[in-house]
């Protein structure tokens, strides 16, 4: 077989490889470094609130910005989000307010419960299981004549787990309306790429479902902006889902609960920074003359403010009482959650309570 | 119309009554397009709504679950078949990390009305696999409904619910009784509901309660009794999640007696929760200790074997004589 180099227009220093898309117009290239500068900012700050106490365990977004934020923006408000759990850039991207993705992580269903999200699917913390509700949505999506699609992401860890290859037979034969995106960042948790699988690209499992692969460099967000928009299209118009592994890099730990200079060299974690994306994006707009250092700092400056703001917002907002344990298991709680409710809530009054009882633990 | 039909039967009758009624329910499966299911559940579904509400799935279990929760949270109702409940194991992820989940997981921004029917219990000679009851492991999940008929009307009628339920829904169908029992039904649309008991036969002197085929052994061991002038009270469970207590405790404290009959293994099984509440409710009530007649705690054997793991009406018999005979 003979194989492409991944999809790349700009090279790690910034510079043309090939002429970009008309689609990478000005405005769109600003938009995405805006979106990239905001996931960014958003990270360092969840880090710290964790580090804090004010945050549970959180899982980095480092070195996914060019995967996400161009897959968002490629997505129409119509389409269907299904994350796994290393997404929150693509939630940013698609107007989810930061202060609900810290509720999450700070331990809150709520954070699930954004308005902005719409019919998008929460984070997922089981491996590979959203891949098959992104083939169910496309399914309504076929059944109903919808020109709508589910994208769905994963690491490529979960690409081992038999739910991705169920997705990707199903959508095969299905011709669903799928776009199934790859991170591949080389590490899961602990274990490397090349010990996850012995197929030659994580791409190639698509071909087996029959379903178009391809390889592009998740670290270039021209790359992923087509190869997005490209499926996106093929989905639209009937010709059933795509495979993009988007190659890149996990800059951070696994999560805040992880040390990765436990298991990885850190020559590779440095060659990796030299290909980071937000610098490539940066440097092909100062060579296209939209960007300069002032304009930077005015960027920093303004996201600066509003990701505080809403971190100020999350520290803010009180708990959930003790009754929303019970109050949306079903539709109705049954007469024994309904007991139970009520003694909960007994139980929380005569100061055995996880209501008000933060400072306690 | 009424219609004079089989448990198996009723399922189908169901089945098309309410995707007439409804254009957004879906069901799919292995083998129930064409093939109309290996029982013939879905028999003629394909021809009268066609490939696209009748989808034939790839052989994934987890697949057909997966999916499901994907289209319910798009509005549509899908109906998945697991072919036997003993193939239900890979899906169990996907229905206990995400379809039971899924409402309270998003504070009600999406939900799951889904059902998912398997035939289970054993008694038809199948190979291995294919006879296990393990509705307690389904019922201890906090989100799932599991719901269980015992006769053709129940099965009509808990199914239509089960569809119009807004919640995920486990029906499990006895298959020992799919075609032993022909009863009449009028296919009236109206649902039974889901989380309540059925009082099968009122009685003074001991309370019967069981589920699934193994009311049939349940009632034939009543009969019996009857003829003892022992009058037994008998309970049709049918929902295992949630559990109807109110009626069956009110029985316990009129009689005093308590059997709980099911096919499935004895230790953590859903009789043993009946047990504990009972004890925890009515206990002074009670005039003799309950009584559990189960399966064993073992692996279902190979068929030459199963009649002896199986409950019958005899060791119902002896378990309520033996209850009676307490002082």
């Amino acid at each position: 077989m003979t194989r492409n180099q991944p999809l790349q227009y700009l090279d790690p220093e910034g510079n043309e490889m090939q002429a970009l898309p008309n689609s990478c117009t000005p405005d769109w290239l600003l938009r995405c470094y805006y979106y990239m500068v905001l996931a960014r900012q958003f990270d360092t700050k969840a880090i710290a609130l964790q580090r804090t106490g004010q945050l549970g365990t959180y899982a980095s977004l480092l070195g996914s910005e060019a995967i996400d934020v161009p897959a968002a923006l490629a997505m129409q408000k119509k389409d269907v989000l299904v994350p796994y759990y290393r997404n929150h850039a693509c939630q940013i991207t698609r107007g989810v307010p930061l202060e609900e993705i810290l509720l999450y992580w700070g331990g809150d269903e709520r954070g699930n419960a954004a308005e902005k999200m719409q019919q998008d699917f929460p984070n997922a913390v089981p491996i590979a299981t959203q891949s098959l509700h992104a083939c169910g949505i496309a399914s309504a999506f076929k059944i109903r004549n919808q020109k709508r699609a589910a994208v769905t992401l994963i690491g490529d860890g979960g690409t081992s787990k038999g739910d991705f290859m169920e997705a990707l037979n199903v959508a095969g034969v299905w011709h669903l309306p799928v776009v199934f995106i790859i991170n591949n960042n080389q590490w899961a948790i602990s274990v490397p790429r090349h010990i996850q699988s012995a197929a030659a690209q994580l791409a190639d499992k698509g071909l087996a479902a029959g379903i178009p692969s391809m390889q592009v460099d998740g670290n270039d967000p021209i790359a992923m902006q087509q190869a997005v928009q490209q499926a996106l299209n093929r989905a639209y118009e009937g010709k059933g889902a795509t495979l993009i592994e988007a190659i890149s890099y996990r800059l951070s730990d696994h999560t805040t609960a992880d040390d990765a200079t436990r298991y990885r060299p850190s020559d590779e974690l440095k060659a990796a920074w030299e290909k980071e994306p937000l610098k490539r994006l940066r440097n092909y707009l100062v060579f296209q003359k939209l960007w300069d250092e002032s304009k930077e700092q005015t960027l920093q400056e303004e996201i600066s403010t509003r990701v505080q703001a809403a971190a100020d917002k999350y520290v803010a907002m009180p708990p959930q009482p003790v009754s929303s344990m019970f109050d949306y298991l079903y539709f109705e709680p049954t007469e024994q959650l309904q007991e139970q409710r009520d003694w909960a809530e007994v139980r929380a009054m005569a100061g055995g309570s996880h209501y008000q009882g933060e400072e306690s633990s | 119309m009424k219609h004079n039909v089989c448990l198996l039967e009723a399922v189908n009758l169901a089945l098309a009554s309410e995707m007439r009624r409804d254009e957004e329910i879906i069901t799919l499966g292995e083998d129930i397009g064409v093939n109309g299911g290996v029982f013939r559940a879905t028999d003629n579904l394909r021809d009268e709504f066609g490939v696209k509400r009748v989808m034939d799935t790839p052989l994934a279990e987890t697949m057909i679950a997966g999916l499901s929760i994907g289209m319910a949270s798009q509005g549509l109702k899908p109906i998945a078949e697991i072919q036997f409940m003993g193939f239900i194991f890979p899906a169990l992820e996907q229905i206990i990390c995400h379809a039971a989940r899924i409402r309270n997981r998003t504070r009600g921004r999406l939900s799951c009305p889904l059902v998912i029917r398997a035939p289970f219990g054993g008694g038809i000679h199948a190979p291995e696999h294919h006879s296990e009851s393990t509705e307690a492991l389904l019922a201890h999940i906090p989100g799932l409904k599991v719901v269980i008929p015992s006769s053709p009307a129940r099965a009509y009628g808990l199914l239509l619910a089960a569809i119009r339920d807004p919640d995920p829904v486990i029906f499990l169908e006895p298959k020992r009784i799919y075609r032993s029992q022909q009863q009449e039904i009028d296919d009236n649309a109206i649902a039974l509901p889901i989380g309540r008991c059925f009082t099968l036969k009122e009685g003074s002197d001991i309370t019967l309660v069981s589920w699934g085929a193994m009311i049939s052994e349940t009632r034939t061991a009543a009969e019996t009794l009857a003829e003892s002038n022992i009058n037994c009270e008998v309970i049709d469970v049918a929902s295992v999640n949630p559990l109807d207590m109110e009626t069956i405790l009110s029985s316990v404290k009129k009689t005093g007696r308590l059997v709980i009959i099911h096919e499935a293994a004895r230790s953590g099984g859903v009789g043993a929760d009946i047990s504990a509440s009972v004890a925890e409710n009515a206990l002074l009530d009670l005039q003799a200790p309950i009584v559990r007649v189960t399966g064993y705690d073992t692996i279902m054997p190979y068929f030459r074997l199963e009649n002896h793991y199986l409950p019958n009406s005899q060791d119902i018999v002896d378990a309520v004589t033996q209850t009676m005979e307490f002082v």
